[in-house]
């Protein structure tokens, strides 16, 4: 062992490098980097694997400020308010981190408490809110319809602003469908629940309203908008329809292509999911700093070290921020 | 470190904090107008992206140097931290991207719409 090491670890702590500081920084903070930055890598790869498949359908991909438009309590669209708030609670929450670590440095236990236990209400919110943006999103809000070439066909009304099934949809689903449960008191096996409304209600209901037009996937290159079909060509793709869709998840998604919704679930939920342990690993430290370990060890270096990860979650946000919902 | 000047740190965090605020309203507003010169024209990508990638950029390096606090750090280890990094993202998002862009230029024209 002694010929493996460059410095004896004799009547030293082994743990922790035995003291050695290359680049003077602590053997657990150095680590923490190195492991952000491999953190960072699965990240790149992740967006750079959203940024080809958004490449490679340049010309249908689904405009994000049409598809988050919603904040909680209030009705109408709103794009971006949300996310931006939602940003927000994540950047303030890094602040009160920071300013934990600096109270650290102070030697400060009352205000490392305080900063710290805002940093993590803070992240609750941030998860709290995400977990929302998930609901509406696999709820949806206006809802399609799906053709047999897997394009996804939306409507607009004469004004061009899109308009729910709901708004338009008349009779009934005309093939006497329903969603059997365990109370009718039938033998059953378990099956797809019935949509509201059937292909076939949606097409005679758009035959028998003159003023609905059909929205294609199709990008118009020089507006930047949607391609709007005629009443006839609408018609034509209609007549191809094999599916209602409401909402999104990872098989079907209302709002254009299904793996932009793929994407959205896979890189929030990643992110989600390190601001949940983030979370975890800030609480383990509130108790250990009001408990008093820390001002036994004599510093608040862990402080900071868990400090270096919740940042580096805010971080990854600010890039998910921008290539999901403003580029 | 933080012991030699004391109450300019937290002073230097909430100037950060303010300016990361800033850069965030600015992107949300933009994001929000749209404004057609920013939007309809642009190399290789909208003006409008430019400027949501570089602001972008600009808080990555904020929260990096100053929240942190790799501006703190021995410079050789920023360098293998930062460095390392940031060149395997280049390479990955350029490969990556041209891929797409070949995908679309040869998949495009198969799809009837």
């Amino acid at each position: 062992m002694e010929a493996n090491i460059a410095v004896s670890s004799e009547k030293k702590p082994t743990w922790g490098g035995g003291g050695v500081r290359p680049f003077g920084a602590s053997y657990g903070k150095m680590m923490m980097w190195f492991f952000i930055v491999s953190d960072a890598l699965t990240f790149s790869g992740f967006l750079a694997a959203y940024g080809l498949t958004r490449f490679k359908f340049i010309d249908s991909w689904p405009i994000a400020d049409e598809v988050f438009t919603h904040i909680p309590f209030i009705h109408g669209e709103f794009p971006m308010y949300y996310v931006a708030f939602m940003t927000f609670i994540l950047i303030f929450s890094s602040v009160t981190m920071v300013l934990a670590v600096d109270a650290g440095h102070k030697m400060n236990k009352k205000k490392v408490t305080w900063y710290l236990f805002a940093t993590i209400i803070g992240g609750l919110i941030f998860v709290g809110s995400q977990a929302w943006e998930w609901k509406t999103f696999i709820k949806g809000s206006y809802g399609a319809v799906k053709t047999t070439d897997g394009k996804i066909l939306q409507f607009v009304n004469e004004s061009g602003k899109q308009i729910a099934l709901s708004d338009f949809v008349v009779g009934d689903r005309g093939d006497d469908k329903v969603t059997q449960t365990r109370k009718n008191g039938l033998w059953f096996e378990s099956g797809e629940s019935v949509g509201q409304y059937s292909v076939a209600q949606v097409i005679s209901s758009y035959n028998a309203n003159p003023s609905i037009q059909i929205r294609s996937e199709k990008i118009d290159l020089d507006t930047k908008q949607k391609i709007i079909l005629s009443r006839e060509k609408g018609a034509a793709e209609l007549a191809k329809a094999k599916l209602v869709v409401e909402g999104a998840n990872l098989e079907v998604n209302e709002y254009g292509n299904t793996i932009f919704a793929d994407f959205f679930f896979f890189i929030t939920g990643f992110h989600g999911f390190h601001v949940f342990s983030g979370i975890v690993i800030n609480i383990i430290i509130f108790f250990n700093v009001i408990l008093g370990t820390y001002e036994r060890r004599g510093h608040y270096e862990m402080v900071e070290k868990v400090g270096l990860y919740w940042h580096f979650v805010d971080l990854v946000w600010v890039f998910v921020f921008t290539f999901f919902y403003l580029v | 470190m933080a012991h030699a000047h004391d109450n300019s740190n937290v002073k230097r965090i909430w100037m950060v904090f303010g300016l990361l605020s800033v850069v965030t309203i600015v992107e949300v507003a933009l994001g929000i107008v749209k404004p057609d010169f920013l939007h309809l024209n642009g190399i290789g990508t909208s003006w409008l992206n430019w400027i949501f990638i570089i602001l972008t950029l600009v808080k990555a390096y904020y929260i990096t140097w100053t929240f942190m606090h790799m501006e703190g750090e021995k410079t050789w280890f920023r360098r293998a931290v930062v460095w390392t990094a940031v060149f395997l993202i280049i390479y990955l998002v350029t490969l990556l991207l041209i891929e797409g862009g070949y995908l679309f230029e040869t998949l495009a024209p198969l799809v009837r719409w």
